[in-house]
């Protein structure tokens, strides 16, 4: 028993020091952000690079913290299923800084340029749909909320998706022409959601359970631990 | 004793529009050397930019420190380090780095097509013919941001009644350099290179529309489009084609490298027009580098009294 408390005492001090880096790795855009801010490094068009760091590192926030469930039940990173809450909140973080960027500080809430911004364009409205459908989100994102809701905590936060598809429209009716890099993370969004699908999900099952047989048929004496479905969507 | 033009008419500074067209001495006039609608070039705005080789170690300098409209001088700094030119790369920042070894001399360019004078023109040759004027023009990109640059050039309708257009030209076509080992941007398949650019035949022969070799009292830099580009001042800035090799007067709408990759985005005229949003953002209002927030554009980008006339009975909604 020694032995293996020592291990869940070394297993808990990396989670720890993991879930303190989830959260440092989060905030070095911010850093960066001010710090490039201060220095004047922010090109001659700061506004521009605000809206675009603030946008691009609330999509990648939003996509890793896709992928902390599937990376918990499919690839057995466990502790991964707890970097979700604070990448999905930091994502929300950037995702206000550059709707406050675009509104506050490039459109000076000037209501007749905001309104044309806003609403006449159609890149703009799918990102503005993208923020509104996030903030309920953000909001619910205490454990008390969870409990508040039970099930319909987990309906209401499958919204995630239709919000990342529509950051990802959002990016690619803004490029010019080569929309290489908005696909690339609409394919890693599209990726991350056929895997919550159930078909996917039943195959992915059955390739485990023939993988088990398959290792137990060859050494039956090695134990295997399995993967739980039932992670997939709980915090 | 020396004394730079910088210094002479540092007091255009205290002067706005108003004050200088009522006040103002023929001098001041010439050193602010704008736009401001002089078709002919002023004595006192003629100016050679340096070579490229000296350029390096002159500081750039300027007759003004504002346009007609008292708007400050982007600065050279920032006139030189963002640049759209996909030639080299999409990355603004980049294109100053990128191009920092771009070769332009010797560069010739070839005037052709439906003339009664074709010829090929070394750019010294352009320089010791044609001479050079400051233009302060507002720049605005279709992105929606916008500079006050000093350029130093020549009236493209200059060059034009040299060559002698015939009586079936109606445009003028325009062809950047086409290098892919200079102009890495080149490889990119998502465009149709070389970068071609066109005018109606009355938008070249107008008086504001300059073939610029310089910029600062400079030689142009190539992130700038060296040596020689042009300058629309109230159209979009990507009309205002750069390292220019090839100009054609032609009898048809040439189709340029915007036109065939977005066709229903960029359109052939592309005049600054706040009232015709392009299709995904708006156009009504614009950042000026150097300043936060935005400001309202301005029709044909404050060049209305000039150039309005050229597009009357047009619907500029449709020929956007």
């Amino acid at each position: 028993m020694t032995e293996k408390q020592q291990g869940r005492g070394i297993g808990a001090q990396r989670s720890a020091l993991l879930q303190v880096a989830v959260h440092v790795a989060a905030l070095v855009p911010l850093a960066k952000l001010i710090w490039d801010g201060l220095n004047g490094n922010l090109t001659v068009n700061p506004i521009q690079e605000i809206t675009v760091r603030t946008g691009d590192t609330a999509l990648i926030l939003l996509i890793l913290s896709l992928a902390c469930s599937p990376a918990s039940s499919l690839l057995g990173i466990r502790a991964a299923i707890r970097w979700r809450r604070p990448l999905g909140l930091y994502a929300f973080l950037y995702a206000s800084l550059h709707f406050l960027t675009f509104s506050v500080l490039d459109y000076g809430l000037n209501p007749v340029l905001l309104r044309e911004a806003i609403f006449e364009k159609r890149y703009a409205i799918v990102g503005f749909a993208a923020f509104l459908l996030l903030i309920p989100l953000a909001v619910t994102s205490t454990r008390g909320w969870m409990r508040r809701l039970g099930k319909d905590w987990k309906k209401l936060h499958r919204l995630v998706y239709p919000a990342a598809l529509l950051v990802i429209v959002h990016y690619v009716w803004l490029v010019k022409s080569d929309i290489r890099i908005p696909l690339a993370y609409g394919g890693a969004v599209v990726v991350l959601l056929a895997l919550r699908t159930r078909p996917v999900k039943r195959a992915m099952a059955r390739a485990r359970d023939a993988a088990r047989r398959a290792r137990l048929g060859r050494q039956p004496e090695q134990g295997v631990r399995t993967a739980q479905n039932g992670v997939v969507g709980n915090d | 004793m020396k004394i730079r033009s910088s210094e002479i008419t540092s007091e255009s500074v205290y002067l706005n529009r108003r004050q200088f067209i009522s006040g103002a001495g023929a001098a001041v006039a010439g050193a602010m050397a704008i736009a401001a609608c002089s078709p002919a070039p002023s004595p006192a705005a003629q100016v050679q930019p340096t070579t490229s080789a000296e350029s390096s170690a002159e500081p750039p300098s300027t007759g003004a420190a504002t346009d007609e409209l008292g708007d400050p001088l982007t600065t050279f700094e920032a006139v030189t380090n963002y640049n759209n030119f996909y030639e080299f790369s999409t990355d603004k920042e980049a294109v100053a780095i990128l191009s920092k070894d771009f070769v332009a001399e010797p560069w010739t360019i070839s005037i052709g097509g439906l003339v009664n004078k074709p010829g090929t023109y070394g750019i010294e040759e352009l320089l010791r013919q044609f001479p050079q004027e400051e233009r302060i023009y507002r720049l605005r990109c279709v992105e929606a941001w916008s500079m006050v640059i000093p350029w130093l050039g020549f009236p493209l309708a200059a060059l034009l009644r040299v060559v002698e257009p015939t009586s079936e030209a109606s445009y003028v076509r325009f062809e950047t350099l086409l290098d892919r080992e200079q102009m890495p941007g080149q490889r990119s398949p998502w465009y149709e290179w070389p970068y071609v650019e066109g005018l109606r035949l009355d938008e070249a022969m107008h008086p504001l529309t300059l073939l610029s070799t310089g910029l600062y009292g400079k030689a142009l830099l190539p992130q700038n489009g060296a040596p020689i580009r042009l300058v629309v001042p109230w159209k979009y800035g990507f009309k205002s084609i750069k390292s220019i090799v090839r100009i054609d007067l032609v009898a048809e709408q040439p189709t340029s490298l915007w036109m065939s990759a977005a066709p229903n985005e960029y359109g052939f005229y592309a005049n600054v027009n706040p009232e015709v949003s392009h299709p995904r953002w708006s156009q009504a209002s614009e950042r000026r580098i150097g300043e936060l927030g935005r400001r309202p554009t301005l029709p044909f980008n404050g060049y209305a009294e000039e150039v309005a006339s050229l597009y009357e009975n047009m619907d500029l909604r449709a020929n956007y």
